[in-house]
This record gives structure tokens, C-alpha cells and sequence, in this order.
């Protein structure tokens, strides 16, 4: 009977489950990155590179897209990584099953979900900085500004995560492919991404739409980070928004993981 | 002291009309090998689905190894094991690793798991495959990988989801050697099943289930000796003339020997007799009964009837 005697295990648990995930990512690691890079990649060099080059837009906006795409991929990254193979695991594959009967709580299954999809994430978004750099030689970041656009990018992906774990557990697979379109294509453009929120204000109703989408606080913190002397909303706002949308969504993406883990 | 208890277990699925366990009460003792027996759709993976707490009861309650499943479902994972129903292997990882990840998910040490791995592999004859990925392996051995990995962090109580459905003879017999071989190491076994061979063969104790009730509860030599009419005589007969009267006089004089319970005519001019005695008892009425109609009795079969006659019996012969 010693097994009874020992306290539930569940830091040890809940470090195994992450590791099996960090296990299998590092596998396949050059998939992972194709998944992740390639779309930013030639976003940057289209906007940023080809359309400066040919004059249609100006030789700056290198400055104002880097921030926004780092984020953008940070955020999706996030969002993807968790939704897609959940949809997966409870619906065909089935595999999340040996998890959901370790003795750890079904609420830190989930947990360990969202902080693996925030890891991916980060990933995605970190990768981004040398790459954009390359691509995008005249963009100016401040300096020193490597570790709170770390901090910046992880909320990001934290949010985009728990996001993904709300839209992973709330739709059927057959219905997955229709709301990925429905929902990543609005987020991916009305993230200010590709412009500065504050220059919205001559299209108030676009910077209302914008302002409701939490991407939207990861382009202007990072832009408040990497390139300050670009008009950005205050970086306290950006953390602050960011942090309650991240609790908002966990709550609710925890909420439908135990729905769809317990009958 | 006893492994699993339930007593007046209910689960209500939203939206259905019926509850898919009604009720249920049933105990298994410590070191017992218990069968659930059940036409599908009686209830036996949702009663296995709340026991492993996977579902939650709408109603009643469940223990296991004597902890609530409602109340305390992480205590209770430490104490059981699951083999499921349909291979939920981890893909991404060799057969090895599906092992070696499983114990550190219950939190046993490292070199502990690298032991318990090598030893599982070797008694599960995949010694040779532990590092291969899982694309290639057949039913049977995903149904190996699956109890060793169930095994890996020493449960006291494994449950078993139809463990040899779809599995080749060779395969369902090292499934049944799997059993025993548990059960002489003192785990208590709860497997589900439809297969009557199967429950007879493995089960100390049998459960038969049917829309999500209970209906009857006991050894399966017991269950078959409760039977009414559980031994069947097969008389072959040669009639000397006129077949078709001389049948009919001696149906109606076999249901008159008063220990005979049923008389079946069967092709070939044979009779079956159904009854609840021994064969010997009743033979020699039966003999009295077919002299003076012209019969000569050239052929008898003696059976006893098996767990899917009980089966059938209980739970009617229409398909679902």
C-alpha cells in the first residue's frame, strides 16, 4: 500500500505531460517550422521587401510590420498549436486519453496545454526576429529591447493559446477547417498587424473593430518594445488587456476542455 | 475487503430517453476476476466509463479500491488501470516511450519505469519491438502495448473494455493468459464483454447487464445451473410405420413424463428434451414413454446448455 501513502504526484505529473510534448515537438521540429515560417516569411518580404523596393510603399514600414507579423506569429502560433491537435485528440486519435487518467487534475491537463501552445508560440515569434532582420535590413529595433518583447510576445501567445483551447474544444472536427477561415482570417487582419492602431483614427469604426481583437495589444506592445518611436497605444494598457483576456479565455477554454474530457 | 463497490449507480446522458446505467449494484472483491456481461448498448462501457472517471454518475455511487470516483477522481487514478476498447496509443511515440511516459504521468521514478518497461516488453513478447513506432503494429499486439502500459504503474484494480474483440485466436488467447496470470499476482480484474466463451472461461463471478440493469449476478456454472431445462436430451428415432401419428403420440407422451420440462421435434425424426435433472434420472421414464408406440431409439445426445443459452434467455433474441 505505499502508493496510497504518497501525496498525488501532480507537479511531477504535470512536468511529464509537458516534457512528452516538448519530446514529440523536437522530433519534428523541421515541420513545426515550416508550419510556422513560411507564411510570415514571405508576408515580410512581399510587404515589407518587394512592394518598398518597387516604391508602392515607403522605405519605413519595415519598422511598422516586423513588430506586428513577430506578434502575429507568436499569437496564431499559439492559437493553432493548441486548437488544431485538440480537435484531433478528442475526436479521432484519442490519444489525450492516457493523460486525462494520470492522477492530475482535468483542469491541469488543460493547463499544460495552454502553456505548451504559449511555448510553440514563443517559438514562432522569437524565430522571427533574425529571420525579419535578414529580410528586412534597414528596419531599426531599439535596443535592449530583447527582453520585454519576449515578455510581450508570451502573454501573446498565452492569449492566442487559450483562444485556441476555446475554439479547439467548442467545435466538432468536421467544423473545424469552416471556423478556422471564419475566425483566424478577421484575427489575422484586424490584428494591427500591418498598421499602427493609433493611425486608425481617420476609419473610427476599423479602429473599433480592431480594438475588440486582443492581437491587436500584441502588434502595439511589441511596437511599443521594439520600435517606440512609432505611434503605439501605452504599453500598461497593451499588458494590462492582454493579461484579462488571457485569464477570460483560459477560464473558458478550461471550462470546455473538462466538458469534452468528463462525460 | 472489496476492490470495487456500486450501488444504485445512474447515468442520464442529456437528451436521451433512457438512463444508459439504471440503478446498478453490484461488488467486486479484492483479487477477483469479474465479467460484464451485456448485449451492446447494455451499459458496460458507461459503467466502466464512470468507474475509471471518465463519466461522471448522475446518480448513486462508485467506488474503487474504496474511494469515492465523484469525489476524489486523481486518488482514484493511481489505483486503476484501463485497457480500452479502441487502440488510444500515443502515436507520436515508440512503444517503448508510450510505456516509460505513462509511469511518469503517475510519477514513478526513473530508473523504476526504465525496469518495469523492459520487464512488461519481454512478458508481452514485444522485447524486440519496444523502439518501433506504432504505424506498423497489428491489433493484437496495440491490445499488448495497451495492457503493458496499464500495468506500468502497478494499479490494483485493472479494468478491461472488450479486451479481445477483433483479435485473432493466438492474440485472444494471450489476452486470457494476461488475465490469469493478474489475477495469480493478486490484481482484481473487471472486464467487459459480449463473448460467452470468454466470461466462462475468465470470470470468477459474471454480471449480465441489459439496459443498464442488472439481471442476474453469479458464477457462470450457477448462472447455467439456474437455468430451467439447462440439460438437453437428443433421442434419434426410427418409426416402424405411419411417421407422421406415431410422432405426435410420442411428443405427447414425452410431455407427459413429468421431469421432461419442454420437447422440441427437430429434423430426422429426432426429439430434444429439455429438463433441470440429472440425465440418468430421467431416462428411464423417458424409455417407458416411447415403448408401445412402434419406436425404436437408435441414437442419444446428452448436452448442457452454456452462459449464452443464460444470456439469451435474459435478454431476448432480438437484434439491437
Amino acid at each position: 500500500m505505499t502508493i496510497l501513502d504518497e501525496r498525488p504526484p501532480t507537479a511531477r505529473a504535470f512536468t511529464a505531460i509537458l516534457g512528452r510534448d516538448l519530446v514529440v515537438t523536437g522530433r519534428e521540429l523541421p515541420s513545426f517550422l515550416a508550419q510556422v515560417l513560411l507564411q510570415p516569411l514571405f508576408m515580410l518580404f512581399v510587404f515589407g521587401k518587394l512592394l518598398a523596393d518597387l516604391g508602392y510603399v515607403g522605405r519605413g514600414f519595415g519598422n511598422i510590420l516586423l513588430p506586428g507579423i513577430i506578434a502575429l506569429n507568436a499569437f496564431i502560433g499559439g492559437l493553432q498549436n493548441t486548437a488544431l491537435p485538440l480537435t484531433l485528440d478528442f475526436s479521432f486519435s484519442r490519444e489525450i486519453e492516457d493523460r486525462l487518467l494520470s492522477p492530475l487534475p482535468t483542469r491541469l491537463v488543460a493547463m499544460e496545454k495552454i502553456v505548451f501552445g504559449t511555448i510553440r508560440g514563443v517559438v514562432a515569434g522569437v524565430v522571427m526576429i533574425p529571420l525579419g532582420l535578414v529580410i528586412l535590413p534597414d528596419t531599426v529595433l531599439a535596443p535592449a529591447s530583447l527582453l520585454p518583447a519576449l515578455a510581450v510576445m508570451a502573454l501573446g501567445a498565452f492569449v492566442g493559446s487559450a483562444v485556441g483551447m476555446v475554439v479547439g474544444t467548442a467545435v466538432s472536427p468536421r467544423g473545424i477547417n469552416v471556423v478556422f477561415t471564419v475566425v483566424l482570417t478577421p484575427l489575422m487582419f484586424t490584428g494591427a498587424t500591418q498598421f499602427p492602431w493609433p493611425s486608425l483614427d481617420r476609419l473610427p469604426w476599423f479602429q473599433i473593430v480592431c480594438a475588440v481583437n486582443p492581437l491587436t495589444y500584441v502588434s502595439e506592445g511589441m511596437r511599443a518594445v521594439m520600435v517606440p518611436q512609432i505611434p503605439h497605444l501605452p504599453l500598461w494598457l497593451c499588458l494590462l488587456v492582454l493579461a484579462v483576456a488571457g485569464a477570460v479565455a483560459a477560464e473558458a477554454g478550461m471550462r470546455g476542455f473538462g466538458r469534452r474530457a468528463v462525460d | 475487503m472489496n476492490a470495487v463497490e456500486v450501488e444504485n449507480l445512474t447515468k442520464k446522458y442529456p437528451g436521451a430517453p433512457q438512463s444508459a446505467v439504471d440503478s446498478l449494484s453490484f461488488q467486486v472483491s479484492s483479487g477477483e476476476v469479474f465479467g460484464v456481461l451485456g448485449p451492446n448498448g447494455a451499459g458496460k462501457t458507461t459503467t466502466v466509463g464512470v468507474l475509471t472517471t471518465r463519466m461522471r454518475p448522475t446518480g448513486g455511487l462508485a467506488r474503487v479500491g474504496g474511494v469515492d470516483v465523484a469525489k476524489e477522481p486523481t486518488r482514484v487514478r493511481r489505483l486503476l488501470g484501463v485497457v480500452p476498447q479502441r487502440n488510444n496509443l500515443d502515436r507520436s511515440l515508440s512503444i517503448r516511450q508510450n510505456l516509460l511516459f505513462h509511469a511518469a504521468y503517475h510519477g514513478v521514478r526513473r530508473a523504476e519505469r526504465r525496469q518495469r518497461a523492459a520487464e512488461l516488453l519481454e512478458r508481452m513478447g514485444l522485447a524486440e519491438r519496444g523502439d518501433d513506432r506504432l504505424d506498423n503494429v497489428s491489433g493484437g499486439q496495440a491490445q499488448r502495448v495497451m495492457i503493458a502500459r496499464a500495468l506500468m504503474h502497478e494499479p490494483q484494480v485493472l479494468f478491461l473494455d472488450e479486451p479481445s474483440t477483433g483479435l485473432d485466436p493466438q492474440s485472444r488467447i494471450f489476452v486470457h493468459e494476461c488475465v490469469r496470470e493478474l489475477k495469480d499476482r493478486g490484481v482484481t480484474v473487471v472486464l467487459t464483454t459480449h463473448q460467452m466463451d470468454e466470461a466462462a472461461k475468465l470470470c470468477d463471478r459474471v454480471a449480465i447487464v441489459d439496459r443498464g440493469k442488472l439481471l442476474a449476478l453469479d458464477a457462470p456454472a450457477a448462472l447455467v445451473r439456474e437455468l430451467p431445462g439447462s440439460t438437453t436430451l437428443t433421442l434419434s428415432l426410427e418409426f416402424a410405420e405411419s411417421a407422421e401419428s406415431a410422432a405426435e403420440d410420442v411428443n405427447a407422451a414425452l410431455t407427459a413424463v413429468e421431469t421432461v420440462e419442454r420437447v422440441e421435434a427437430m429434423p430426422g425424426g429426432r426429439v430434444r428434451l429439455y429438463t433441470s435433472r440429472e440425465p440418468g434420472e430421467i431416462l428411464p421414464a423417458v424409455l417407458k414413454a416411447l415403448a408401445g408406440h412402434g419406436i425404436s431409439l437408435t441414437g442419444l445426445d446428452v448436452a448442457q446448455l452454456g452462459l449464452e443459452d443464460v444470456f439469451l434467455r435474459l435478454t431476448g433474441r432480438e437484434l439491437r
